[in-house]
């Protein structure tokens, strides 16, 4: 390799980063978005869950137990006198659930003939929520119950009870561990997605011919391309880990050097995955849609960033090896809220290690084979 | 020629262009449906196959019993026992364990004489999801325990009861929820990106200038971008619905004529969007990225993974524009709640605007770039 020529083209393939605003926006805007979405906007906790409380009969216990529902601020609740409008605000969707006393429910629950019962309805569509809104609404039963005096021994002083702590993140606020994950997001688009469509366009245009007549080596020209789109990569790294720490107060218990480096070894994984897509598609419809479907999409789902990897069948599971996302993000939780766990970094970096040897050596083997 | 039979030209040439490429093809037919298969099998909330290691100080038959508990549950494929205090920071940050159960040992006699004995369980806030899951199995296992423990022991039950259904999805399996959700989803990135591509793509290799030429009206030109791109919305969506059904067996409770005119609607808005960002560009790359400045955001607010619910007032005011908001309902609602017309138009009409405001958009962009 020559030190000048490279040069050249680092500054030729710069250039034409910057000239195109469209780089641009995806290396620095999409992540402020992102991150600004995932930050304030997208979370797994509920607020105020609406709910329709049927009441058949009003008056004494019934309106009592509403009212115990009304005061919690887990829920939005909506006193309807008839079943019928319930349902159909179930299927609606204006109520996620439906608790329903019966005509009889005062007068069974005072003669104390076994429990009265309480339908819930919930609406099973999204099984996530109605599962958290299950609880929810446990958690006001029982306490409706030891407040009237009515839990019984059973409630009252359960035999054993639960004490949860969380470590990492004491209050479950899910900005921590998303807005870690979306880093490796961020740098797959940059590294896999740009890398993709730019070397494609030379490919389409025919102008990537034209580089090789030149006296550069295919090595020089890989080089030349990757050497901008790892720049752009980690500035949108430390764009976003400022953003984390200093916007959102995501604890960071790690190291910044251990960051940086595990960072430029996932680059150059995902950069390896864009010159092979990119290679082997040659036109650029191609080779984005190839880049989303292999690359961006599976960093969102595959890679434990939403989707807790050990829950999926074995056969997705051994799928997830071959997503760079997957040992990035694993990393990052880590360094972001528990600190240098070598436990977890070691195994995750040899992953990593491996992935950037298996891609850019295969770009190098296919380069050289469409020469031929 | 008249204006029919210039436009039908155009259609197919439009058609053929995407069709003769057979890479192109194959980008078309084979993803979708492996990431629909792929994505359905790993986009669960539900947590399987979990390790909880157990440090317990009791050594009671009680205890024991409770984590029999757990070693019975479905979700927990592994139960390992830690030897001292010492060892549970390092199988929790390793992430060898899930979670880990503390059980003191004055466990067994406060159990006895001094009810409730406290039960300790650590969960991992890396995977806080997985963590507030594994939290509610563990406390339908210590509700067990309980019940049990009070038949044995014999207590008074509560005065009232709760009597749990949920409707629509009577397992809460997640796949009922995400598989229709993908159906949209899907449908929505091939569109787009069909979309986004074609002018731009014409616009680089140098072609549009051909197509000026033609007899062609501008807003013919935009017609048939439009309709061959509702066509390939329609049989992507078709094939992704029968899979959807056929291969995961989720019930499709509605109308089919509802879902396609739903489908009709939404593809019309998303290629509105999808011409919108074609006539603002000038290369190909530029529209993918354009599609996805806008795709990535708009399927983040759209419900599919997380409720808009939950998002905070602005943001949701924000949703309001997106049309996979209302698609999601849809076909949510026509797989698992048998909507009804009137609720199917309530979630249609709002797409129509969008689809009318971005297509006119489209069109008066389109004739500027032209003139």
């Amino acid at each position: 390799m020559n030190g000048r020529r490279l040069a050249a083209l680092v500054g030729k393939e710069s250039r034409q980063v910057v000239r195109d605003p469209s780089s641009l926006a995806i290396a620095f805007g999409l992540p402020i978005i992102l991150l600004l979405l995932f930050g304030y906007g997208v979370t797994l906790d509920p607020r105020e869950v609406p709910v329709a409380a049927v009441v058949e009969e009003p008056g004494g216990l019934a309106d009592r137990f509403v009212s115990s529902f009304a005061r919690s601020h887990w829920f939005d609740v909506t006193v309807v006198r008839h079943r019928r409008a319930a349902e159909r605000g179930l299927v609606a969707g204006r109520y996620r659930a439906a608790v329903v006393l019966g005509q009889d429910f005062g007068a069974r629950v005072r003669r104390d003939t076994g429990p009265a019962p309480i339908q819930v309805l919930l609406d099973g569509v999204d099984s996530n929520t109605a599962r958290l809104v299950e609880g929810y609404i446990r958690g006001a039963w029982r306490a409706w119950l030891v407040q009237a005096g009515l839990a019984g021994r059973h409630l009252a002083r359960p035999p054993v009870a639960l004490e949860p702590r969380v470590w990492f993140n004491q209050q479950v606020r899910s900005r921590n561990y998303l807005v870690p994950g979306l880093v490796a997001i961020i740098m797959t688009l940059i590294g896999t997605l740009l890398t993709a469509l730019v070397v494609a366009r030379e490919w389409e245009r025919g102008t990537m011919e034209a580089l090789m007549a030149t006296p550069a080596g295919a090595g020089e020209l890989l080089v030349g391309k990757v050497v901008p789109y790892f720049g752009l990569g980690m500035g949108a790294m430390a764009l976003s880990t400022a953003m984390a720490i200093g916007l959102f107060d995501v604890p960071f218990r790690g190291s910044l050097w251990i960051l940086a480096a595990v960072s430029a070894l996932f680059l150059l994984a995902a950069l390896g995955m864009g010159l092979i897509i990119s290679t082997l598609a040659r036109n650029q419809f191609v080779a984005g849609q190839v880049a989303i479907l292999s690359a961006f999409l599976p960093a969102f789902i595959l890679s434990g960033f939403l989707f807790d990897i050990p829950s999926m069948p074995v056969a997705i599971q051994a799928l997830t090896y071959v997503v760079p996302a997957r040992y990035f993000v694993a990393i990052l939780h880590s360094l972001f809220l528990a600190g240098d766990v070598w436990a977890v970094i070691w195994p995750n970096v040899l992953g990593l290690a491996a992935l950037a040897a298996l891609f850019l050596g295969g770009t190098a083997l296919f380069t050289s084979r469409r020469l031929a | 020629m008249t204006w029919v039979a210039r436009l039908k030209a155009l259609i197919v040439k439009e058609l053929l262009a995407v069709w003769k490429d057979p890479r192109s093809r194959l980008v078309l037919i084979g993803p979708p449906v492996v990431q629909l298969i792929v994505f359905a099998y790993a986009a669960t909330y539900d947590v399987h196959n979990a390790t909880v290691a157990v440090h317990d100080e009791s050594r009671s038959a009680a205890a024991a019993r409770l984590v029999a508990g757990f070693r019975g549950a479905p979700a927990f494929a592994e139960v390992v026992h830690l030897r001292h205090q010492g060892a549970v920071r390092p199988a929790l940050e390793s992430e060898r364990a899930d979670m880990v159960l503390h059980i003191g040992p004055d466990f067994a006699r406060d159990l006895r004489t001094d009810p409730p004995a406290k039960v300790q369980l650590i969960l991992d806030g890396r995977r806080s999801n997985m963590a507030q899951v594994l939290q509610g199995y563990s406390r339908a296992i210590v509700r067990d325990f309980n019940a049990r423990q009070v038949a044995r022991t014999g207590g008074t039950l509560p005065r009232a009861q709760l009597r749990v259904r949920a409707w629509f999805n009577p397992t809460l399996d997640s796949q009922w929820f995400i598989v229709p959700g993908l159906v949209a989803v899907l449908t929505l990135v091939v569109t787009m990106l069909v979309t986004a591509l074609t002018v731009a793509r014409e616009r680089e290799l140098g072609t549009f200038e051909q197509l000026l030429v033609t007899p062609l009206r501008p807003w013919e030109l935009l017609l048939g971008k439009t309709l061959p791109a509702l066509v390939i919305g329609l049989a992507e969506g078709t094939v992704i619905l029968a899979v959807a059904v056929g291969w995961f067996g989720i019930p499709f409770t509605g109308s089919v004529g509802l879902l396609y005119a739903g489908l009709v609607v939404f593809l019309l808005s998303v290629t509105g969007v999808g011409l919108m960002i074609s006539s603002l560009v000038g290369t190909q790359q530029q529209a993918i990225l354009g599609a996805f400045l806008f795709l990535v955001p708009a399927v983040i607010l759209s419900g599919f993974a997380t409720p808009i619910a939950n998002m905070p007032d602005w943001v949701q005011t924000l949703t309001l524009a997106n049309p996979i908001r209302y698609f999601l309902v849809i076909v949510r609602g026509l797989f698992l709640k048998g909507l009804g017309p009137e609720l199917v138009w309530a979630q249609m009409w709002p797409m129509l605007i969008i689809a009318a405001v971005t297509l006119v958009a489209a069109t008066v962009l389109f004739r500027h770039r032209v003139a």
